[in-house]
């Protein structure tokens, strides 16, 4: 009977959502054929910073401000994520056994992610360091970079992956990265442009130096994305590798 | 044809979302629709940003003059998809909580916050 209830009201209200948000379609220009004056003046403010991906020239240099809270927002989320979960993983840690992961993983699957694990960091490094000529940045490489590590305990073990991943140091390159988006913004202030201003020479653009702050800040985004994912997904690994006997273990 | 089909897509993809958060009988699954419903405004936006005949607003490998798609919407979709990401991290901690302190992760058996032993 409720959830008749709910269903009923749920349908008139997508309904009505459903008839305003086609009248508020209908107001739009139509996709593909509308100037973009905000798009034309961030393409002429990149070129004029010789950033070749405008997308992070935007991100990172015409909004680095705003770009600095979601950096926030992803440290505030990890950080709150790793709180929850610690407190249950010393709750069960003393009632059973550790489960380690895959055991019966097939050998192919194995070498297949002991050869992508070196890859996929280079391939991650690279997004990272090339965020500022070619698609990608610090939010992409970071998690190119953390799913290599995941690649380790699909690979292997999750002591494997304790192994490359030492204890506390993640912890502290998350905090780093945040602050160092942060202190380059501060230099900015110190070189007598404004925070987070692109004050260093811009270069070439398209050459790997070039761009001012744009790689510095791609960077910093990178190694707190990589950690804070690493931290996250390992803490829920922890939930599920350290679970009590009502929860049904997967192979 | 084009010019209305994203965002027809995009509320299609926003409706089907919301319909699997009300119907949605396991915590996890209503994280996901959640995503789908959020997946609806990534294509939004992209959608606003698209130009005909327009490519990638890279230029390392492109003239200057060439027609580009907007990279102002393009960032902004970036800051949604992480953001929705951070969310999505810190709800699935919670129905982890939610699960180990109730012992069920049916949204419709959680009608109050009081600790309920039936289940």
């Amino acid at each position: 009977m409720r959830t008749r209830l709910t269903l009923v009201l749920a349908g008139a209200a997508l309904l009505v959502l459903a008839v305003v948000g086609v009248h508020a379609v209908s107001e739009l220009p139509a996709a593909g054929d509308v100037p973009h004056p905000y798009g034309a003046r961030a393409v002429a403010a990149a070129f004029g910073h010789a950033t070749a991906n405008a997308v992070m020239s935007v991100t990172l240099d015409q909004r680095g401000f705003d770009t600095l809270g979601e950096e926030l927002v992803l440290l505030a989320a990890a950080v709150g994520t790793v709180l929850l979960l610690r407190e249950l993983a010393a709750e069960t840690r003393e009632k059973t056994e550790h489960g380690y992961g895959p055991e019966d993983v097939f050998e192919a699957l194995r070498l297949v992610g002991y050869v992508l694990l070196p890859v996929t960091l280079l391939v991650g490094g690279y997004i990272v360091l090339h965020g500022h000529l070619s698609p990608g940045g610090g939010f992409q490489g970071g998690t190119v970079l953390a799913t290599g590590l995941y690649l380790a305990y699909l690979a292997a073990d999750y002591r494997a992956l304790d192994r490359l991943r030492p204890p506390g140091v993640l912890d502290a390159t998350e905090g780093l990265g945040a602050f160092a988006y942060v202190a380059i913004g501060v230099s900015g202030l110190l070189a007598g442009s404004g925070f987070l201003a692109d004050w260093l020479p811009h270069g070439t653009l398209g050459k790997p130096l070039s761009a001012g702050t744009v790689p510095l800040l791609n960077l910093a985004v990178g190694v707190e994305v990589g950690s804070a994912f690493v931290l996250v997904v390992g803490k829920f690994l922890e939930q599920a590798l350290l679970a009590p006997d009502d929860v049904p273990e997967e192979g | 044809m084009l010019s209305w089909l994203p965002y027809a897509v995009a509320g299609w993809i926003f409706l089907v979302g919301c319909y699997g958060l009300v119907t949605s009988r396991h915590l996890v699954h209503t994280v996901v629709c959640l995503n789908v419903v959020q997946s609806s405004t990534y294509l939004l936006l992209l959608a606003v940003g698209w130009t005909r005949g327009g490519t990638a607003p890279i230029f390392a490998d492109i003239g200057r003059s060439r027609s580009v798609t907007d990279p102002v919407v393009q960032a902004m979709t970036l800051t949604d998809i992480v953001v929705g990401a951070a969310v999505t991290a810190l709800l699935l901690a919670l129905t982890v909580q939610i699960a180990k302190r109730r012992g069920t992760v049916d949204p419709r058996a959680l009608r109050s916050f009081e600790q309920e032993s039936e289940e």
